[in-house]
């Protein structure tokens, strides 16, 4: 075993042209994305502060930065849960219906065509939010606040039905493709040898799923799902045109009149007109969207980890 | 608990393709019976086709009888979910699912049948079946950690303790010590001969002094020639298969002239 020995010293190892150049490459790939991320986090800090320090005479909205951006938060947070609660388990079940249960051929056009809704560009998404899913959603929401009232999510319907929730059901759709991409091609990668073990113990295609898919999937389950959340955090164009003009309030009511707004819907909207201290608060508003996503990412990592010697990689 | 299972006229087929042709053996209960031949010969398709395991594989099916104790495998009102239940089955690499613990591993199969248990009845099986594994020993210690951390061997024995903790009536094994080293191998081959008391067992095996230690009955499989089917040359006590073969492929082939 010559190859595990340490090079003797004096003796330079010998180093291959093509490893060096891989290794260079793949080294300077990371710390590009690195210098990235750092370069947008610093302009978004330094940009920012202004914006976080002004007074609220300085600013278009005549609130100090707090106030200003809370309900911004509350918006952004409640559109995006409200999306994967939807967008989730509907991903699963589809990416599970194509790997796992559809015949070969259905399964494989099925997975084409949503590759090909993934590249739907989100203004088309907007646009069928507004001119369609809104208007279909009235009567649902009516019949929502006259059953269901005395809810607090579903307070006085809007007569638009351009709501915090149309929103959501709006990105929940975008975000699906992504997910449910990511998903089957986890579960197609689930080894036959565990697929076997659950059937040869008398587990039916469901309990094999539980079994051997799910748990072999976790951590790509939380990939996708944090993809999709990126996106739905982030999403701007689709939700600024659904969404009714506004600052936003923070109301429990998701099918009101009166909506919140989020953050990036919010930065779209007023950064055209928005001068002096005001653009600052705008990317102010962006760095909070920024550190929310990063918690959130890093949140879904440490859940993964947290069972990371149960996760079959070893 | 165990029973003897009685093949007759039984072709395989994927799709078009036959698999194997026309086999007919009768295996006895609280017996070792051990498949031989060589590779491609339709031995491993034949055993999972005794608990429907082959179906697994899109297209594929069979004509002919099995029968279990005089019940047909294959009857209408059979499912195969039912037939998997009372068959268990291990495979030629250790596979325990790699996401639970030692504990749950030898669960698994009861945690499927959705009997609610009490924490001293789960305990019980836990214990019994690894004792019957001969891993009882080696891993009470850390019955939490991950069974993807034991060895090969300690694995594959992981694997029979969760076949046998649902009390199988009969227990396929689909080549178990291919991927093991000689030392496990030997543990596990006397495990078998312990196992033999309780369960009827089948086991398919390219080593041949493998079949000639553990099994009481030998099952020679062959085929013509590629793209032809698998066939049963022939069967019967394992001192006469190797001593005294009838037909002169099995004598070939026991005497390492081909395969």
């Amino acid at each position: 075993m010559t190859s595990t020995q340490a090079p003797a010293p004096g003796r330079a190892s010998v180093r291959r042209p093509g490893d060096r150049i891989f290794s260079g490459l793949s080294l300077s790939a990371g710390v590009l994305i690195l210098v990235i991320l750092a370069g947008v986090a610093i302009f978004l800090t330094v940009q920012g502060i202004p914006g976080i320090t002004a007074h609220p005479d300085e600013v278009k909205s005549g609130k100090s930065f707090l106030p200003y951006v809370w309900p911004l938060v509350y918006g952004t947070l409640i559109a995006a849960t409200i999306a994967m609660v939807i967008a989730v388990p509907v991903a699963i079940g589809v990416a599970l219906f194509i790997s796992h249960y559809a015949p070969r051929k259905l399964g494989q056009s099925l997975g084409y065509l949503i590759d090909l809704l993934a590249a739907v560009p989100s203004v088309v998404y907007g646009l069928w939010g507004i001119g369609f899913l809104a208007p279909h959603m009235v009567p649902f929401y009516a019949w929502l606040d006259e059953h269901l009232g005395f809810l607090p999510f579903f307070g006085p319907a809007s007569a638009t039905g351009r709501t915090i929730l149309t929103a959501s059901i709006v990105l929940a759709v975008m975000i699906l493709p992504i997910m449910t991409a990511i998903c089957r091609e986890i579960f197609l990668q689930t080894p036959r040898l565990h697929e076997e073990a659950a059937l040869a113990l008398g587990a039916t295609r469901w309990e094999m799923a539980r079994l051997a898919i799910f748990p072999y999937a976790r951590s790509g389950i939380v990939s996708a799902a944090m993809l999709g959340l990126g996106r739905a955090l982030g999403e701007t164009l689709a939700v600024a045109m659904v969404l009714s003009v506004g600052v936003g309030t923070v109301t429990a009511n998701l099918i009101g009149s009166d909506n919140p707004s989020t953050i990036a819907a919010n930065i779209a909207l007023g950064f055209a007109e928005a001068t002096g201290k005001s653009v600052n608060a705008l990317i102010a508003s962006g760095l909070v969207l920024f550190v929310i996503t990063f918690l959130v990412n890093f949140a879904a990592r440490s859940i993964v980890d947290r069972r990371k010697e149960f996760s079959g990689a070893n | 608990m165990a029973k003897s299972i009685d093949v007759s006229d039984l072709n395989i087929f994927y799709g078009d393709f036959l698999a194997v042709e026309d086999v007919t053996i009768p295996i006895a209960a609280k017996s070792v019976t051990a498949f031989i031949g060589p590779s491609g010969c339709g031995k491993s398709t034949f055993l999972r086709s005794l608990n429907r395991m082959h179906e697994v594989i899109r297209g594929a099916r069979v004509e002919g009888k099995v029968l279990i104790d005089g019940q047909d495998l294959y009857g209408a009102d059979m499912d195969p979910v039912n037939v998997r239940r009372m068959i268990g089955m291990v495979f030629q690499r250790p596979n325990p699912f790699p996401t639970m613990s030692i504990y749950d591993n030898v669960l698994a199969g009861q945690k499927l049948n959705s009997k609610r248990m009490k924490k001293t009845e789960a305990d019980d099986i836990v214990e019994r079946s690894l004792r019957s594994a001969g891993l009882w020993a080696e891993v009470k210690e850390r019955l939490d950690r991950p069974g993807s951390g034991l060895s090969g061997g300690q694995q594959q024995r992981l694997c029979i303790a969760r076949a046998i903790s649902v009390e199988p009536e009969i227990l396929l094994m689909d080549e178990p010590c291919s991927a093991l080293d000689p030392i496990s191998t030997s543990v596990i081959e006397d495990l078998i001969h312990e196992l033999k008391s309780q369960y009827t067992i089948v086991i398919v095996t390219h080593n041949m002094q493998q079949a000639a230690r553990v099994s009481d009955e030998t099952a020679f499989f062959n085929l013509s020639g590629v793209g032809k089917p698998g066939r049963l040359i022939e069967h019967g006590r394992t001192e006469a298969i190797f001593s005294n073969p009838t037909d002169p492929a099995t004598e070939a082939y026991i005497q390492g002239r081909f395969g």
